[in-house]
């Protein structure tokens, strides 16, 4: 009778279940996967004149004045810019523009140069042809061979054999413009490709001319 | 009749496996992870197109707040511990232990020099306040540098090859933008890193 009592015993189950355990690890891992990608913010080179006189006169360099644009960042998120070099004289030569696609981008690919060709937008769409090479399926570009192929380009060779005149393009932020509008500048260059630009001061005969056309 | 016997199944799945993987997921990104530092002011940093990552390795941050307050900082404890030995020399000023306690928890620098020792004798909780009133000045002192400039060269002092990231907020004035700038090209720094928030080519 004692025996049978004894194998009758009830077995306890010591399994536990995992499955709140598993569902709360899920979410700390999401959190923190989230966490680590987004914390990392991007950042843009910037590479400023140096003060210094001595160097600055060396390093000039003079561009046709059909290859050169200048910006001049205002207030109120407005923008001006000057085909070609300023003339001092007249403050027609300065016009308005707005920022993004419809603004300075368009000005910068429909900028014709004294050689009769677009180059920014040239430069723009080998550009893409390079990148959709890169993010091809089947692509076989490294990085390295993409950096070198784009500075290329960025210098004006084409792919075709042809060779482009680069563009020089001068930011003169006002007082008056924000931190953000320097940036959307800077942005526009990075989107276009072009690889000489500077973010210069504003001298005096600059401002007697944007005064002249409203620029403020 | 014969009694149909279903025959009972245990569907019981062992999750040990699963949650042994877990939580090594778990361990490698809490280690690896790199937490936001606490930045003395909020900054909203403008959009950008630019991919490219802030570089790893030392990086010496400059804040710049939408009124043009500038605070400025390491991650490397070690170098915020060197700076604040050399910017205290320059000014003879003697912090006292609490003090440089209270210096190496903050992010950043953003008191001026005369008001350091007044600002790092508060309770941490008043610091985080008084902070955004504060911010390093940028004007020189007799005509020799700035204390914004003695705190960059004091960072460079320690590390010659530490790299600048400018971080400002999107409203901030040009002018103090430029401002800052200049003073750093003063001193030769004239390569930066503009910290930008990712944004599609597309969107305007």
């Amino acid at each position: 009778m004692a025996k049978k009592n004894l194998s009758k015993q009830k077995k306890m189950d010591t399994r536990v279940n995992f499955t709140p355990m598993v569902d709360m690890m899920m979410l700390l891992i999401t959190f923190f996967m989230l966490c680590t990608t987004l914390a990392k913010p991007q950042a843009m080179q910037l590479t400023m004149p140096s003060n210094d006189d001595n160097v600055q006169k060396e390093d000039k360099s003079v561009t046709k004045a059909s290859h050169t644009i200048t910006l001049y960042l205002g207030a109120d998120d407005k923008v001006w810019y000057i085909a070609g070099l300023p003339n001092y004289e007249d403050p027609s030569c300065v016009k308005p523009t707005t920022y993004g696609s419809q603004g300075i981008r368009k000005v910068l690919t429909e900028h014709t140069t004294e050689e009769g060709v677009n180059p920014v937008a040239k430069i723009m769409m080998a550009k893409k042809e390079l990148d959709a090479q890169k993010t091809a399926y089947n692509s076989k570009m490294t990085d390295a061979q993409y950096q070198e192929a784009l500075s290329k380009l960025k210098k004006g060779e084409l792919p075709n054999g042809e060779k482009v005149p680069t563009m020089t393009v001068i930011i003169r932020p006002l007082d008056t413009a924000t931190y953000d509008n320097m940036v959307a500048a800077l942005d526009e260059m990075l989107i276009c490709s072009i690889d000489k630009y500077v973010i210069d001061k504003i001298n005096d005969d600059d401002r007697e001319l944007i005064t002249k056309a409203g620029v403020k | 009749m014969a009694k149909v016997k279903i025959q009972k199944k245990d569907i019981w799945i062992d999750m040990t496996p699963m949650s042994d993987v877990m939580t090594l997921l778990l361990c490698f990104f809490m280690l690896t992870s790199t937490f936001l530092t606490p930045e003395p002011i909020k900054v909203n940093a403008p959009n950008s197109v630019s991919e490219v990552k802030v570089p790893e390795g030392d990086v010496l941050n400059i804040l710049v707040s939408p009124e043009g307050k500038i605070f400025l900082g390491t991650e490397n404890k070690n170098y915020m511990k060197a700076m604040m030995e050399t910017m205290t020399d320059a000014f003879s000023l003697s912090l006292n232990p609490t003090q440089q306690k209270h210096f190496l928890e903050d992010a950043m620098v953003g008191a001026p020099m005369e008001k350091l020792a007044a600002y790092l004798s508060l309770e941490p909780e008043k610091m985080a306040e008084v902070i955004q009133t504060l911010g390093i000045p940028t004007d020189s002192i007799n005509g020799k540098m700035s204390e914004f400039q003695m705190w960059v060269k004091a960072a460079r002092d320690v590390n010659p090859d530490i790299k600048i990231a400018i971080k400002a907020d999107s409203k901030t004035s040009y002018k103090a933008v430029k401002h800052m700038m200049s003073e750093l090209q003063d001193m030769n720094e004239n390569r930066y890193q503009l910290i930008t928030n990712l944004k599609t080519a597309s969107e305007d």
